[in-house]
């Protein structure tokens, strides 16, 4: 799956708990309040679901989710490794 | 770790943090629920819930494994399963009926030392020891929600419950990473008959238009230094919970100074319940 494929989803998901037209895709969506760890559980759920890959309990860290450059940047690895 | 068993009645929120922090600590757990789906959806809650666990930890290493914690809880609708437990925590519905059918059939079936403690914010202690033939061994413990999270408990002392049950409990919460208070036995504890009050007492000012619900809110966290305002509270609880725990209070005491507010009482008709339902005090 490619990046142009990739990005649509991935900001369809985002969009419902921010305003993706505000937002820049380096921005940290924890750090800035946007969202909470609710939201992680819920994204790293989707991204299992909507890539079909599991996301392994090393993988489960902040530094991979904290933004949608990070989001999309972990799922590209991920994909490419399987 | 122990080899010691604990059994957890009802897989609610409360139970599936209960049970999830008794098991991260190294107890076995007999989690015990009258509805194999909710029994399903706590263990996929628990398992998700320790995953994330280590989602802001830099070191990996201190972070449980999902499938050893979830290894730890027998998951079962057959109360037989508790014939070795040492201790029971209870956490079913906050209703009369729905206790007074549990704790006969956890004194048929557990063994005669096993203790029970009633997780609840509003019910006598010592009424539901006179349930079982172990009122001795019957004690109250309020966890805090998230259990795994919330750092101290109020625990509950009825009119028959034994010092000894009370180092069995402190020992078991000692291990379970808990700190605790322990209070005797009254409608609403201290936890509930204070804090229901208080919003209540919130509800009296925005009715009678003393000050919006912003204002009373601001003058708990910055005049007090409060992390929450008590009308920021009650949508975090839901409305509809605390007008049934001030009417709980009411009747416990048969005393006016706990009547609920009118515009309380009118909120809850409109649906205004707070943060699960999107508006109360608040918008969400």
């Amino acid at each position: 799956m490619n990046t142009e494929a990739i990005i649509p989803k991935l900001n369809q998901f985002v969009g419902q708990y921010v305003n993706i037209k505000e937002i820049t895709t380096d921005l940290d969506l924890f750090a800035s309040g946007r969202v909470n760890s609710l939201f992680a559980m819920q994204l790293v759920l989707f991204v299992e679901k909507e890539f079909g890959f599991k996301v392994e309990n090393e993988d489960l860290d902040y530094e991979n989710f904290k933004s949608i450059d990070a989001i999309l940047g972990f799922i590209q690895r991920k994909l490419a490794a399987a | 770790m122990t080899e010691k068993r604990v059994g957890v009645i009802g897989a609610g929120v409360m139970g599936r943090g209960v049970a999830q922090n008794l098991a991260q600590s190294g107890f076995n757990v007999v989690m015990v629920d009258i509805s194999e789906s909710v029994l399903d959806k706590a263990g996929k809650e628990i398992y998700n819930n320790v995953r994330f666990q280590g989602f802001m930890k830099k070191d990996k290493s201190q972070v449980d494994n999902p499938d050893t914690i979830l290894s730890r809880i027998l998951f079962t609708t057959d109360y037989e399963q508790l014939k070795d437990v040492y201790y029971v925590v209870e956490n079913v519905v906050e209703k009369w009926e729905a206790k007074s059918e549990v704790y006969p059939r956890l004194d048929k079936v557990c063994p005669e030392h096993a203790v029970f403690a009633v997780d609840t914010s509003c019910y006598s202690i010592t009424r539901v020891a006179a349930l079982t033939k172990r009122p001795d061994k019957i004690i109250g413990i309020h966890f805090m929600n998230p259990v795994p999270m919330k750092p101290t408990v109020e625990v509950i002392k009825g009119w028959h419950t034994s010092e000894e049950t009370i180092t069995i409990t402190t020992e078991l919460l000692a291990a379970m990473g808990k700190d605790w208070v322990i209070v005797n036995d009254s409608p609403g504890f201290v936890s509930n008959r204070v804090l229901m009050l208080t919003i209540n007492e919130a509800v009296f000012l925005l009715q009678e238009q003393v000050a919006n619900a912003k204002q009373v809110d601001d003058i708990f966290k910055k005049c007090f230094g409060h992390k929450m305002g008590p009308l920021e509270t009650a949508d975090l609880i839901g409305l509809d919970t605390i007008l049934y725990s001030i009417e709980v209070l009411q009747e416990s005491f048969n005393d006016s100074k706990y009547r609920p507010c009118a515009l309380l009482k009118k909120m809850v008709d409109a649906g205004l319940l707070g943060r699960k339902s999107g508006k109360g005090f608040y918008s969400y």
